[in-house]
């Protein structure tokens, strides 16, 4: 029999519906592909039998005649920043170690009624604060990819959602939740050689995920294939009453309308996006990437971002400023750790509980965000990020005046050795330089791997699109997928 | 703009982060060299240009004003609510004296 942890979200689906294998018998695969890898650590929590018996009921949906859904009996990884009820649910975080929400985020709601089912919570950097998840409570995810001929050094899977990354990668899950706020889907997806999409922001329901920053956080899928990506961003979108910021469109069949002919559609370069020093080999794949676009039939045009080079530094305002205004909710009272020192009140109370539970990167955040709220320092900071913020969309609004999607790389570098960035915050944050404009503008965006580098590692290239047009990001992905014909993969050694 | 010691001290009070001398001693560096790089976002002339507050154009939502309308967002959850409570009390949450 086929080994079935090999197959795609869709021939999972297509085969259990037609009867091939049954989904206790996937979910059965992949739970002992996931026992056997906590040499990765991508997993906070494992939840097998929760994937056995959400498998029984889908199969026994089947024997009823009954629908089973667009991902029935496909068992996913779940990025441990959704509620799960009933499932620990930690951000990866002290703070909320233990903590068993009573809820259901609306996104994994939304993909169970659509058939998907659970292997576990997925690790990942802690509050989804890191681009290398080195940050989280539970310690690192190491990539299962290794440098060609380099050792056994431990690589960077990419962060926030590197848990998703690496299980996906490794064959622990056919595909996985991510959440962007600055990159965390695109540059995860780019260093473990796997597809990620990034929607347009509102999208996805932020209901139930835990917030880092509200106006950026969007949810999205990690899989191996374009194809898998639409089938599961259609599972997990949607309009939500309860999501304040939450889109109120009708969800497209991506899957259905997916096409890689791109005649007529105009592919901007962003001539910003060339910077100085730029690494060689991510050059030239984003100069295969153009050749593969144009060979699918879209013209490649210049474009100008001019406020490109304010994005990173306008982002790590406004991120740290949100994120310290909605990490003030964990102060010991209602729920996660308490630390309640001897003989201490209330304040001292709150400032042990958050010493005690957040990580160095979450408190250094905080902090920024602290101070560039505070008064005296808002205008000429917050102010200021917010006001750079408009002119990077007015930018991509400009651009669409000439073309329809923007091709990027979606990363400065390919992965690099764990450990090797630590005491560098903002080498670190450059890391997601290409990805975090889009995020700003809350622009769909998704990475394709195209290629690998001199040391084996992926390289992946980023398309950018309009808003609410996930459909023409979809289908550029897909004519990359097709012409890039990625089929290098980790070799197992966990 | 940098910061000192003191006010980095400052601002984990307003934080509510309790920090010892050794850490906040690491901080200062830290932040300095946070804030001096977003401190290139003053050469953007940005005189023209309204703050942006939201990045797709909404109008405000309100809901109807009905009590419970959802059961899982309207009241009569108090076990649930409390559930995840490091001190749950006679219904409340359990906090340290805060009047003498």
């Amino acid at each position: 029999m086929t080994d079935l942890t090999e197959l795609t979200v869709a021939e999972l689906r297509d085969g259990i519906r037609a009867g091939d294998f049954t989904a206790v018998e996937a979910a059965e695969a992949f739970n002992a592909n996931v026992a056997a890898a906590d040499a990765l650590n991508a997993f906070i929590v494992k939840t097998p039998e929760i994937a056995l018996k959400a498998a029984a009921l889908v199969d026994a949906d089947r024997a009823a005649g009954k629908d089973l859904g667009v991902m029935g009996g496909v068992p996913i990884g779940m990025k441990d920043l959704f509620a799960t009820r009933g499932v620990q649910t930690t951000a990866a975080s002290h703070i909320l170690e233990g903590f068993t929400p009573e809820y259901e985020s609306t996104v994994s709601h939304n993909l169970w009624s659509a058939g998907a089912t659970m292997l576990g919570k997925l690790n990942l950097d802690q509050f989804a604060m890191g681009s290398s998840n080195e940050t989280s409570y539970f310690g690192n995810v190491t990539s299962p990819w290794r440098k060609a001929g380099g050792g056994n050094e431990a690589m960077s899977p990419g962060g926030s959602s590197g848990g998703s990354s690496t299980a996906v990668a490794a064959r622990l899950a056919p595909a996985a939740t991510g959440t962007d706020t600055g990159g965390s889907i695109r540059q995860p997806a780019a260093f473990a050689g796997i597809c990620g999409i990034k929607p347009t922001y509102g999208r996805c329901s932020r209901w139930g995920v835990v917030a880092f920053a509200s106006s950026l956080d969007q949810a999205g899928p990690m899989a191996r294939t374009v194809r898998d990506c639409a089938i599961m961003l259609g599972a997990m979108a949607g309009f939500d009453p309860k999501d304040s910021t939450s889109l109120d469109e009708p969800v497209p069949d991506w899957e259905a309308a997916l096409n890689a002919d791109l005649k007529g559609k105009r592919v901007g370069i962003a001539r910003e996006y060339r910077m100085d020093g730029m690494d060689a080999e991510i050059e030239a794949s984003w100069e295969q990437g153009k050749q593969m676009l144009r060979d699918a039939g879209a013209e490649i045009v210049d474009v100008s971002l001019p406020h490109t080079k304010y994005a990173l530094p306008g982002y790590y305002i406004i991120a740290p400023a949100e994120a310290s205004s909605n990490l003030a909710r964990y102060d010991g009272v209602r729920y996660g750790l308490r630390d309640l020192p001897e003989g201490a009140g209330l304040q001292d109370m709150y400032a042990a509980t958050r010493a005690a539970g957040f990580g160095d990167e979450v408190k250094r955040r905080v902090l920024i965000g602290t101070y560039v709220l505070s008064a005296g320092f808002y205008d000429a900071y917050y102010t200021q990020a917010q006001k750079v913020r408009a002119l990077v969309a007015r930018d991509f609004e400009r651009a669409w005046e000439h073309c329809d999607l923007i091709l990027a790389p979606t990363t400065p570098s390919a992965s690099f050795p764990l450990g090797s960035k630590d005491d560098d915050p903002i080498g670190m944050y450059l890391n997601d330089v290409f990805a975090v404009p889009a995020s700003l503008a809350g622009l769909p965006a998704m990475s394709v791997p195209v290629d690998v580098n001199a040391d084996g590692l992926p390289l992946g290239l980023q398309i950018i699109g309009k808003p609410l047009d996930e459909q023409a990001v979809l289908d550029a992905g897909l004519a990359l997928e097709q012409r890039a014909g990625f089929t290098a993969r980790a070799e197992k050694w966990w | 703009m940098s910061v000192d010691k003191a006010q980095v001290a400052k601002i984990a009070s307003l934080a509510r982060i309790a920090m010892g001398d050794a850490e906040l001693e690491r901080m200062v560096p830290e932040l300095n060299n946070i804030l001096g790089w977003v401190e290139q976002l003053g050469e953007v002339d940005v005189s023209e240009v309204e703050p942006m507050t939201a990045v797709m154009p909404m109008a405000q939502r309100l809901r109807d004003d009905v009590i419970d309308a959802d059961p899982l967002t309207g009241g009569g959850v108090q076990g649930k609510v409390l559930a995840n409570a490091p001190a749950a009390e006679h219904g409340f949450f359990g906090v340290p004296k805060v009047i003498e």
